[in-house]
């Protein structure tokens, strides 16, 4: 793998550049400005309709400097595995435009709606038939476009415009879908979490994803200052609170032999290492008014248990798996 | 010169499938869907034995069948993909994607009635319902028509004046799974006729740019076009629509100077001195004509019109085959429930309205999901205008035809 430097990086030429409309403090753009850092020579971007779609290129504007579609809500994969088909078709007959390229990527964006649930089948499908490309989910953990609907991403308790935090029902009642777990489970060759408060670990993830043959599967989280309701300064603060309390653990897995194999990273073999160095969940929830129904109007010992509990399981099944 | 040629047997699914084959597109993305299967079994099968260049993305659904076609198409590549009733409906938000982006892609419809009730068999449902999606349509009457149209669509959908997808329609069983005698093209020649794909030139943020996604000059395909700007992109998509009539004419002639065989958009046959007569699509025209040659032995002045192209609607010609008869039947597969009448109805008598002179206007649905329309039947349609031109007018504007009461 080619060396990726922070200098260099920061060198190298955006290829979103500046104007784009997105709010204030959203990390969508910062990590897909960190993720587009660490391409290597020519590439295509598929991305998916939702915020970063719609506010980077409000026509007659664009923020892109690569080669970029936008088809639908639901079909990213499928439409990249038609621009990957091609690739592979033109460098086979040694003619069309694309020939000429000893490599060209192609890169998906999608967010939580168009990963979990609507573009879920077309993204299946994608790593199914192998195609080589490289997925970014932006997860913000909700509908956002549409003005904080739930997803399949939207963690448990958080409290979203249809699972509102009301008298009865408390916030979102079911789990995050495992999607990780799911895409690893299709044999995918390379699957990592990224997180923007750690750039040169996502840009490294980033360059490795892309240089790998076939589908490789990136999951960022996208703290969302409008949905998850924190002033937009405090987005890398979130961000990298995720990932100390475990909420969000930065990992990679590959297959060998048929087998998954995930390694922690950095900032989570760190805690794994040294347990007592992981954050309580309560000081990620109480910076987001999406969880304030945790703690207002009294403080919900047993909710914050419950949670408490169920990231102290998952982490621990990470940790089993990755051996530590 | 006409190019030397070979007659074989084909059904209408393989004739699609070869002409396919004989142009090589570079990715064909498809699912299976009855009675469209041949056509995907076939091309994996040139796959399979190295007969073309195509990557064949076989996909797991038919939305991302044309997602995948326009990934493909817009990065430069021909792409094909087929498919049939519901298939064409679950792809129905792509169609209009796909012709919003002005991608030329060709696909063929193996038409068969939408469910439910679920049903297999043929009628023109299907392709009605895609009729404003911003796709040129054209509708087969027999094999050779689906050989020729399938070979002729790419140089029609990439044309400077177009750059439009092409639905390739043909009835479902009746053309798709019956055996005719095809005469074919050799593969140099096919592959002399439709060339290789020209790109348009738009503005691009670093200038003048080949309309793909071009790493070397960036285009972003697919912006957010809110009210700014929309209508405009609109009309002039509807504006292009109507000024591809005289590309398609262009494509058809040189089309005829290769193989010898004339394809026209509307077909009048024996309609100089008719005093009766129908328009339709598809392969029912077959039968109609035979009934027409019928009629005419026994003193009936019967006329017919065959459609090939219906989108764009040909008005003028339309106008210009219907001339004086004073009767006309429209016969079609399809239906619009709640509406006045059956689509081609409404179109037809939205073309005459503002004729001075114009005939009285009867629909007749026939055969939908796969019902069969006798000669019988067609006699019937026949004897219900000469009754219409006894009396001067039309008692049941729209009728069904060969339907248990």
């Amino acid at each position: 793998m080619s060396d990726i430097t922070l200098k260099d990086m920061a060198r190298k030429p955006d290829a979103l550049i500046c104007g784009a409309r997105l709010c204030a403090g959203c990390d969508e753009t910062i990590v897909a400005r960190q993720v587009l850092k660490a391409t290597r020579g020519p590439t295509i971007v598929t991305n998916a309709t939702g915020c970063f779609e719609v506010s980077t290129t409000i026509f007659p504007y664009t923020s892109w400097e690569v080669p970029w579609i936008h088809c639908a809500f639901e079909n990213v994969a499928a439409v990249a595995s038609g621009v990957e088909a091609t690739i592979k078709a033109m460098r086979k007959k040694k003619e069309g435009p694309l020939a000429k390229y000893p490599k060209v990527d192609v890169i998906s964006f999608a967010g939580d709606g168009g990963t979990y649930d609507i573009g879920f089948q077309a993204l299946s499908g994608a790593i199914e038939r192998g195609h080589d490309f490289t997925y970014v989910l932006l997860d913000n953990e909700a509908y956002m476009n549409t003005g904080i609907q739930r997803s399949g991403g939207t963690p448990f308790g958080a409290a979203t415009t249809t699972s509102p935090a009301g008298k009865v029902i408390h916030g979102k009642t079911e789990t995050k879908k495992p999607i990780d777990e799911i895409i690893i489970a299709h044999g995918t060759p390379y699957v990592a979490t990224i997180n923007s408060a750690w750039p040169l670990d996502l840009m490294k993830k980033t360059r490795k994803a892309i240089e790998v043959d076939g589908p490789t599967f990136l999951h960022s989280l996208a703290p969302c200052s409008r949905g998850w309701r924190f002033p937009p300064e405090k987005t890398i603060e979130i961000s990298r609170l995720a990932t100390q309390t475990c909420v969000f653990p930065l990992f990679e897995c590959v297959q060998e032999k048929g087998r998954p194999v995930y390694m922690l990273s950095a900032p989570s073999l760190a805690i794994a290492k040294k347990p007592e160095s992981k954050k309580p969940v309560e000081v990620y929830l109480e910076q987001q008014g999406r969880f304030r129904h945790f703690f207002k109007p009294t403080r919900d010992e047993a909710l914050l248990k419950e949670l408490q509990e169920s990231i102290d399981t998952r982490w621990q099944i990470l940790c089993e798996k990755a051996g530590v | 010169m006409v190019a030397k040629q070979k007659m074989t047997g084909l059904n209408g699914d393989e004739a699609s499938a070869y002409a396919t084959k004989q142009v090589d597109p570079d990715v064909v993305a498809a699912y299976p869907i009855t009675p469209q299967t041949i056509i995907v079994e076939k091309y994996s099968e040139y796959v399979a034995d190295g007969l073309v260049g195509s990557e064949f993305v076989a996909v797991e659904s038919e939305h991302s069948a044309l997602s995948a076609c326009v990934g493909a198409s817009a990065a430069g590549a021909r792409a094909f993909t087929a498919t049939a009733a519901n298939g064409l409906a679950l792809m129905w938000e792509i169609l209009f994607i796909a012709a919003g982006l002005r991608l030329p892609i060709v696909m063929a419809v193996a038409n068969r009635c939408i469910g439910g009730p679920i049903n297999i068999h043929n009628d023109h449902s299907d392709a009605m319902g895609a009729r404003d999606t911003g796709w040129i349509q054209i509708f087969c009457e027999n094999n050779q028509e689906v050989y020729d149209t399938s070979v002729e669509a790419w140089r029609i959908a990439e044309h400077p004046d177009v750059q439009m997808p092409v639905m390739v329609n043909f009835d479902g069983f009746t053309i798709s799974h019956t055996m005719e005698n095809v005469y074919i093209m050799e593969d140099a020649d096919v592959k002399k006729f439709v060339g290789k794909r020209v790109y348009m030139m738009t503005e691009g943020t670093k200038g003048e740019a080949e309309y793909r996604l071009n790493p070397d000059c960036p285009l972003t395909i697919g912006p957010l076009d809110l009210q700014d700007f929309y209508f405009e992109h609109k009309v002039q998509q509807m504006e292009a629509m109507k000024g591809t009539l005289k590309a398609i004419k262009a494509v058809d002639k040189e089309f005829e100077k290769v193989t010898g065989r004339k394809l026209e958009y509307v077909y009048p046959y024996k309609m100089d001195d008719a005093e009766v007569a129908v328009i339709g699509m598809g392969s029912v025209m077959g039968t109609v004509r035979e009934v027409v040659d019928e009629l005419r032995t026994e003193g009936v002045k019967a006329g017919m019109i065959k459609l090939r192209l219906f989108r764009p609607f040909p008005v003028e010609e339309i106008l210009k085959a219907i001339g004086k008869v004073p009767v006309l039947g429209v016969m079609e597969k399809a239906y619009s429930i709640g509406g006045p009448g059956a689509p081609l109805y409404m179109e037809v008598k939205t073309a005459l309205y503002d004729q001075p002179k114009k005939p009285l206007v009867a629909d007749y649905i026939n055969g939908l999901g796969g019902k069969d329309t006798s000669p019988e039947m067609i006699r019937d349609i026949f004897k219900r205008l000469q009754a219409i031109k006894e009396k001067g007018a039309v008692a049941e504007p729209v009728s069904y035809i060969g339907v248990r009461e």
